[in-house]
């Protein structure tokens, strides 16, 4: 009979209470008339169907009647249900969005097989941890690496595509053929490379992204087998690749095979390929690194000018997120928590409020006959409905927000650049509202309804015991607690973002055009030919009307960091090869100083008479100068770098060529007639700056059919305002901040409403005790005073654990802070003052109306 | 009345349960367990009331107004805490007209030779 019990209590309780002793009767006669385990069994399985059959549908009734209680009671108080479901769905909202991005950029596995057997493999010199690897060290890793299924290597790079519409400029990456075997994924269309496709002097062949597939060549089914033609060379697309496949990150439109030739294997210090291998099943990360180490060390041995202090590092493919990208996540995520903590608390105190309002209400239905458990059911049904309503607006807030948020998703993964809502993160929605409304909604409620049953009508009305007056003074706590940490946050973040703001990059970006035309090889590969379009297209460009100076250069600042080069001599003195022996190396036309704007401090300008027959000179920068000659005259010196002696012919100023928040190396300004033909493919001259007044984008048509009469194949690309490259830099930061911000601002204001609305609260709880105490002498102002003193108390409190809490989160997210310290003095006094100001203007109205307590009226009717 | 002939109209057909219990009623009140029994009895076994199937139809009926809560109270020496039931006006003219809708069937049934006999 403890199991029919047990089996009872799966009816819903008011059932149970009025037919659960005729159940049980008809039960136990039942079960003294079964003979025999087999007649018993049958009983015991009938007693289950029974339960399925009635006991779902009842609950379906129940279900169905407190639903339509509750469209009736939340229909009557428009305003609270109003305000409970905004609350629930900016808190469910903002946190689902959060966590869509946390979970696309942090969490979901790679879309690869396997993906946590992938790991990088880089080359680690002294002071870096990531090097690219040279192609004879590759050769070396894959022919002795033990801990690998598989090892593959590639390089980005990019091509002119010339063939439909107007020529383009595309991202690809040059692969070798072992590459998407080693990732598990086929093509959607044709074939994978094959070791033939990847050998020197093969005919070219290409894949293509689905993107490229679909922009370029409109989806049209006939372009496997076609060809087409990449620099000018032709390439026979063999396949496409499906829409997810990204690698290595989402911009790449093309892959060809990579074709390391013997001159490849000569070169020990050019560093170019990135590495991915596959992990052997089994084989752990730390043993991968151990061993790649090793081999580095008998590499160093065998080559040890080339490779001295060349060591390894492995690391998995998961974890190559920028550092910042993910304390920026963390950020976000501890802010979007933030929000919902306060949002919860204010849904708690709520519905505290709501259900002692009821309190009559509960107690007559209590007499009326309904028990404890249905009022319960009832409050339960009412605070989910809330929370699904608010959960399901939240879904579609988050959905809104989530291409905001796409700003956030690093550009080096291979994942796709905007979250989805897919099913994991409208389960993490689901979690969230579970909490809201069955958490912080139906418990309070609950709580405070059993005690108006208990109480009886008679007491019904009357004023709340201390238990739950502790429980919304905590609230307050908790609410200040949040709003005044997260203003921290967000104050910290507003002042790093200032700081990188004023940070002078080095040059005058205000009024400058900037394209690319990148110059093709082999068609562009002798020097001479190159300078002859760069004369071409510069004097036409420079004669335009509105046009102050132009001038071509390696690379944009802040566009590419990289492009650095070892400084080898100084001189005529050998210099010791680390990552602080570098300087950034760029060759430019005349006239690139002053259409950027950067200072000539000594010397001269690159000039166009720095020709090949003339001597090598460079124009270097100010911290190239502190590095090897400082307080000394740099002008005539000489330094080995990028294979000849350069003669230093000026000096200009120093340029933030990894943008305002990071170290730059200094930097070296080449004349581009002086790179001889063939060489250093990667330098010449790709990047126009054009200095104009007016607006410089109405020039860009004229210089279009300017290229394009200098060379038809050539495409014009990257076309944008040097201003917005540098606003571009401080982005990803700028989105961040404007979501801390708007998150922190959220918070204050829930936090204001939330603080408000529990003051006034407790103080009308005590609308009794005030009337008294001023039947019994207290002065009006006293009893203000008392109020506002209760106030002031808990913002105390709150602000000093917020404090505490803000200032951990301003050292969790230090690297974000470009050297504005955690413990701020700006920020603490601004958040704490606005803080503090929100909890006494939240219980000023509550003290002027304790104030205002008439004593002859609550005596009367109290 | 017309509407009443419509409300008695729209719970026909009756689920089977219920024309026992209702059947079961029409000659005594009786509590649930003695439904039960006797329902059993009448059809020799064949139907016996799960204790979920005759509460929830129990209830139900209480609501349909086809019972109600009879006053008489257990005897001595009974379960006190039974309650007994009995038949509504309503509850007899709704198995009056459910019994009518069986024998038209009945007699449809016989009118093309499907009688219990030729079975």
């Amino acid at each position: 009979m403890r199991w029919y019990e047990w089996l009872l209590r799966l009816y819903p309780a008011g059932f149970r209470a009025d037919y659960g002793d005729g159940m049980r009767e008809v039960f136990a006669a039942r079960r003294r008339e079964a003979r025999g385990p087999v007649a018993v069994a049958a009983l015991w399985l009938e007693a289950l169907v029974d339960v399925a059959r009635h006991a779902v549908p009842l609950h379906v009734d129940v279900l169905r009647q407190d639903l339509r209680y509750t469209k009736r009671s939340l229909a009557r108080s428009p305003g609270f249900t109003a305000t409970v479901i905004v609350v629930s769905a900016l808190g469910i909202g903002m946190n689902t969005a959060v966590f869509s991005v946390i979970d696309h950029v942090l969490v979901r596995p790679l879309p690869f097989a396997d993906p946590d057997a992938l790991v990088r493999v880089w080359e680690a010199p002294r002071g870096y941890t990531r090097l690219e690897a040279s192609p004879p060290n590759y050769r070396d890793w894959a022919e002795r690496a033990e801990s690998f299924e598989r090892i593959a290597a590639y390089n980005v790079r990019s091509a002119n595509l010339v063939g439909r519409g107007d020529p383009v400029r595309l991202q690809g990456a040059a692969v070798t053929a072992d590459l998407l075997p080693l990732l598990g994924v086929q093509p959607a269309r044709g074939r994978w490379f094959t070791p033939e496709d990847d050998a020197p002097g093969a005919p070219g062949t290409v894949l293509l992204s689905h993107g490229a597939w679909q922009q370029v060549f409109g989806g049209d089914a006939g372009v496997v087998g076609a060809t087409i033609r990449l620099d000018g060379l032709p390439y026979v697309v063999i396949g496409v690749m499906p829409p997810e496949f990204r690698f290595p990150d989402r911009r790449v439109a093309f892959w060809t095979p990579l074709r390391l030739g013997p001159a490849d294997f000569e070169d020990r210090n050019n560093n170019y390929l990135e590495v991915i291998a596959r992990l052997k099943p089994g084989v752990s990360l730390d043993r991968a690194r151990t061993e790649m180490r090793g081999i580095m060390a008998r590499l160093e041995a065998e080559h040890p000018v080339e490779n001295e202090g060349v060591s390894a590092n492995v690391f998995r493919l998961r974890d190559e997120i920028p550092r910042n990208a993910r304390l920026l996540l963390f950020a976000l995520l501890g802010a979007s928590l933030g929000v919902l903590l306060i949002a919860c608390t204010n849904v708690a105190s709520l519905q505290l409020a709501r259900s002692l309002a009821r309190r009559r209400e509960f107690a007559t239905r209590g007499a009326l006959g309904a028990g404890r458990e249905r009022i319960a059911r009832q409050l339960l049904t009412e605070s989910v409905v809330l929370a699904t309503v608010g959960g399901a607006v939240g879904v579609l807030l988050a959905g809104a927000t989530l291409p905001l948020l796409a700003r956030l998703v690093p550009a080096s993964l291979p994942i796709a650049g905007t979250p989805s809502l897919d099913p994991r993160v409208l389960g993490f929605a689901l979690a969230a509202t579970a909490l809201t409304g069955i958490g912080f909604g139906a418990l309070p409620a609950v709580r405070a309804g059993r005690g108006a049953i208990a109480a009886g009508l008679r007491d019904a009305a009357r004023g709340s015991t201390g238990h739950r007056r502790r429980t919304r003074r905590a609230l307050v706590v908790i609410e200040v607690t949040a709003s005044v940490a997260l203003l921290i946050a967000s104050g910290l973040l507003i002042r790093a973002l200032g700081e990188v703001r004023s940070q002078d990059p080095g040059f005058r970006a205000e009024g400058v055009l900037t394209l690319r035309t990148w110059l093709p090889w082999p068609r562009y590969a002798a020097t001479a030919d190159r300078t002859a379009f760069y004369r071409r297209v510069l004097d036409e460009v420079r004669a335009l009307p509105g046009v102050v100076s132009a001038a071509y250069s390696s690379f944009l600042p802040m566009v590419m960091g990289g492009g650095i080069w070892p400084v080898e001599e100084v001189d005529g003195q050998p210099r010791e090869r680390s990552a602080g022996e570098t300087a950034s190396l760029r060759f430019v036309t005349a006239e690139w100083f002053e259409t950027l704007g950067i200072p000539v401090l000594a010397g001269r300008p690159i000039s166009e008479s720095d020709t090949r027959d003339r001597p090598a000179v460079a124009v270097v920068s100010q911290s190239f100068v502190d590095r090897y000659w400082p307080g000394e005259d740099p002008i005539g010196r000489t330094f080995h770098f990028a294979f000849f002696d350069r003669r230093v012919v000026g000096v200009v100023g120093d340029v933030r060529v990894r943008g305002l928040e990071r170290t730059s190396e200094p930097q070296v300004y080449l004349p581009h007639q002086q790179v001889p033909d063939s060489a250093l493919m990667f330098y010449p001259p790709k990047d126009l700056a054009v200095r104009a007044e007016g607006d410089p984008l109405a020039l860009v048509p004229a210089i279009r059919e300017i290229v394009r009469r200098a060379d038809p194949a050539q495409p014009v690309s990257n076309v944008a305002l040097l201003e917005d490259i540098v606003a571009e830099n401080t982005a990803p930061r700028v989105v961040q901040l404007r979501l801390v911000a708007a998150f922190a601002a959220l918070a204050f204001l829930l936090a204001a409403v939330g603080i408000h609305g529990l003051l006034s609260f407790t103080a009308t709880q005590r609308t009794r005790e005030f009337g008294v105490r001023r039947a019994l002498g207290a002065r009006r102002r006293t009893l203000s005073a008392l109020v506002l003193r209760d106030g002031a108390g808990l913002g105390l409190a709150g602000v000093a654990l917020g404090a505490l809490l803000g200032y951990a989160a301003g050292r969790a997210m230090q690297a974000l802070l470009f050297g504005i310290p955690p413990a701020d003095p700006v920020t603490f006094t601004v958040a704490i003052g606005l803080a503090l100001l929100m909890t006494l203007l939240g219980s000023l109205p509550p003290a002027l109306r304790a104030a205002a307590v008439d004593p002859n009226t609550v005596v009367r009717d109290g | 009345m017309r509407s009443d002939d419509t409300r008695v109209r729209k719970l026909l057909p009756l689920p089977l349960a219920t024309v026992h219990i209702l059947l079961s009623l029409a000659v005594e009140e009786r509590h649930g367990y003695a439904i039960m029994q006797d329902v059993a009895a009448r059809t020799h076994g064949a139907v016996r009331l799960s204790p979920g199937t005759l509460y929830r139809s129990i209830q139900r009926m209480l609501e349909q107004g086809l019972i109600e809560e009879s006053r008489r109270r257990p005897v001595p020496g009974e379960d006190e805490r039974r309650r007994y039931y009995r038949i509504t006006e309503f509850g007899v003219r709704v198995v009056r007209a459910e019994a009518a809708r069986l024998a038209e069937l009945v007699g449809f049934a016989r009118e093309i030779g499907l009688t219990p006999e030729s079975a």
